[in-house]
């Protein structure tokens, strides 16, 4: 098995819903508690295992704003571990979920180093290294309805922008939306082959217009005339 | 990259202190001429230890859970970080050996044990040196460390350094020259590569995100104040401020201790003294630009266009 994320940068609207549900989950899962340094105060701050970016790609009046979700991308030929001197970090074989081992870890800060996606945080209270888990106290909890046999992330989000499964079954949705949409790895130079996919934006479908018919203006009842100049005036708007 | 002083700390200090410990082993395996002292000799190798000791408890200052230091010894196989663990532990037991050997003989009728424990402390000195820059230069994501240069970075500017003191301390025949031959290599290579990270290269925002075709530039980062990725990764300083860095390092590290030992004189201790002094000054510079200068791919997603 290869277990990873599918996350659609079309659909995902920067809610930034993921990463709570993912704090929430996390803080009181295998890895937590997450740390947070002066929550109510001037500059909070604290661990993460999913932070969600927004950048504007592209130049006006082509511009979208495109939101990323970036957590642990479970790569395959994972550096983090291969550069752990202790053996706390390790990727599973039966799954290929990366994980750290906190009774193990020295806290060198060493993964987060060779890391390029910032998946890994340390904890300053523990002085541990901490990341994404992939939820793996949920996936396998047989105690939970099957349904909800899922990364925290995916179950929350509102858009439906993520998706869990095994890309190493072609037949897995997953898979197959890579297949169709063309899914891809972020910063495949790295080399270190991310498990996690994102689906790149749809190309925009253009708001059709009509020329002016002056004849079909005038044979229009009035409340058509009235939804064509909405349709009109929301096409501006883009 | 966010300098920490007590790495800084441990790569100057220790890496001082396996040049030095290297240059008397060859001393001792193969004859150099040196013509040192046997007293002197037992004294510089002494200091040599006690500089990697106190750089390597400096180095545990960096961990934030020094507990589980020792399972540092486990991943020989795959981590750099470890192997330089287990070569700068082993240094000791075969650095007091071949202390205990030479101690007890004619220096001038040194036995085949002699050159045996300095033959393999010189190897675990070179190793150590060697691992301590490949801890660097096999990150794939940094690209001013990933280079073959770090490595050898790191073995001549601790040769250097071993050198200086042995010529600022030990009164041996040629030690000067030494010296100045490893300043000079040492010099030619850091601006080599200094040169080598001015070149534009690897990952940009566009390839980080997957959006090649167009422009890409961060709206919003997500978070309000730093993260642990800011703070260790999106360390910056002006461009002028670390030009002049550069500067203070190369003329600090290499200029002024050659023009010391090349006018002054090379049998002048003071001269050797003022070298070693600035040179160490130098080389702590010449780290701290090695950790400022050096741009992690981490920094695209937050908005920097190229590393």
């Amino acid at each position: 098995m290869k277990l990873g994320l599918v996350i659609d940068l079309d659909t995902c609207v920067g809610c930034h819903a993921c990463a709570v549900a993912c704090k929430q989950w996390n803080a009181s899962g295998t890895s937590g508690p997450l740390t947070d340094y002066d929550p109510y105060g001037a500059e909070p701050s604290g661990v993460w295992f999913n932070r969600v970016r927004h950048y504007e790609v592209d130049e006006y009046p082509k511009n979208k704003t495109v939101n990323t979700p970036m957590s642990c991308m479970h790569c395959e030929d994972a550096a983090c571990v291969t550069v752990c001197p202790t053996g706390a970090s390790y990727k599973r074989e039966e799954d290929g979920i990366v994980l750290i081992d906190q009774d193990k870890c020295m806290g060198c800060n060493y993964c987060a180093w060779a890391c390029p996606y910032g998946a890994r945080e340390l904890d300053r209270e523990s002085g541990t290294m901490k990341k994404c888990t992939l939820c793996v106290d949920r996936i396998y909890d047989e105690n939970l309805p099957e349904a909800e046999r899922q990364p925290a992330c995916v179950l929350t989000c509102p858009s439906h922008a993520r998706f869990f499964g095994d890309f190493d079954d072609p037949n897995s949705t997953v898979s197959e939306m890579v297949r169709e949409r063309g899914g891809y790895a972020m910063m495949p130079e790295a080399g270190y082959q991310p498990t996690n996919k994102y689906l790149p934006p749809r190309q925009n479908v253009k708001t059709q217009t009509h020329a002016k018919d002056p004849q079909a203006e005038t044979s229009e009842k009035p409340l058509a005339q009235i939804q064509r100049w909405i349709a009109q005036q929301l096409a501006r708007q883009e | 990259m966010h300098p920490a002083i007590s790495v800084i700390c441990f790569t100057l200090l220790s890496g001082a202190g396996y040049g030095l410990l290297g240059i008397l082993c060859v001393d001792s395996a193969v004859g150099v001429g040196f013509e040192l002292d046997s007293g002197r000799r037992n004294v510089l190798a002494l200091l040599s230890l006690a500089l990697i000791t106190v750089g390597l408890l400096c180095s545990t200052f960096h961990l934030a859970n020094p507990r589980n230091a020792w399972r540092a010894f486990f991943r020989f196989k795959t981590s750099w970080l470890s192997r330089e663990g287990v070569f700068a532990v082993l240094v000791y037991p075969f650095a007091l050996l071949w202390l205990v050997f030479a101690w007890s003989e004619n220096p001038s009728l040194a036995s085949g044990y002699t050159k045996l424990f300095a033959i393999i402390t010189l190897f675990l000195a070179a190793a150590t040196l060697f691992s301590t820059g490949m801890i660097y230069a096999c990150l794939k994501t940094i690209r001013q460390w990933n280079t073959s240069l770090t490595p050898a970075n790191y073995l001549l500017l601790g040769l250097m350094l071993g050198a200086l003191i042995l010529h600022a301390f030990g009164n041996a025949q040629g030690s000067g020259t030494l010296a100045l031959g490893f300043i000079f290599v040492a010099a030619a290579t850091k601006v080599i590569y200094f040169f080598w990270i001015g070149q534009p290269a690897g990952s940009t925002i566009n390839s980080a995100l997957g959006f090649t075709r167009a422009t890409v530039r961060l709206l919003d980062v997500g978070h309000s104040a730093g993260t642990f990725l800011t703070d260790e990764f999106g360390f910056e300083m002006a461009r002028a401020k670390l030009i002049w860095l550069r500067l203070l390092c190369i003329v600090c590290a290499f200029v002024l201790p050659i023009l010391l030992l090349m006018l002054v004189g090379k049998d002048s201790t003071i001269a050797a003294t003022f070298a070693l002094m600035l040179a160490f000054i130098g080389v702590y510079v010449e780290r701290w630009l090695f950790f400022a200068e050096a741009r992690h791919v981490v920094n695209l997603y937050h908005g920097a266009q190229r590393t």
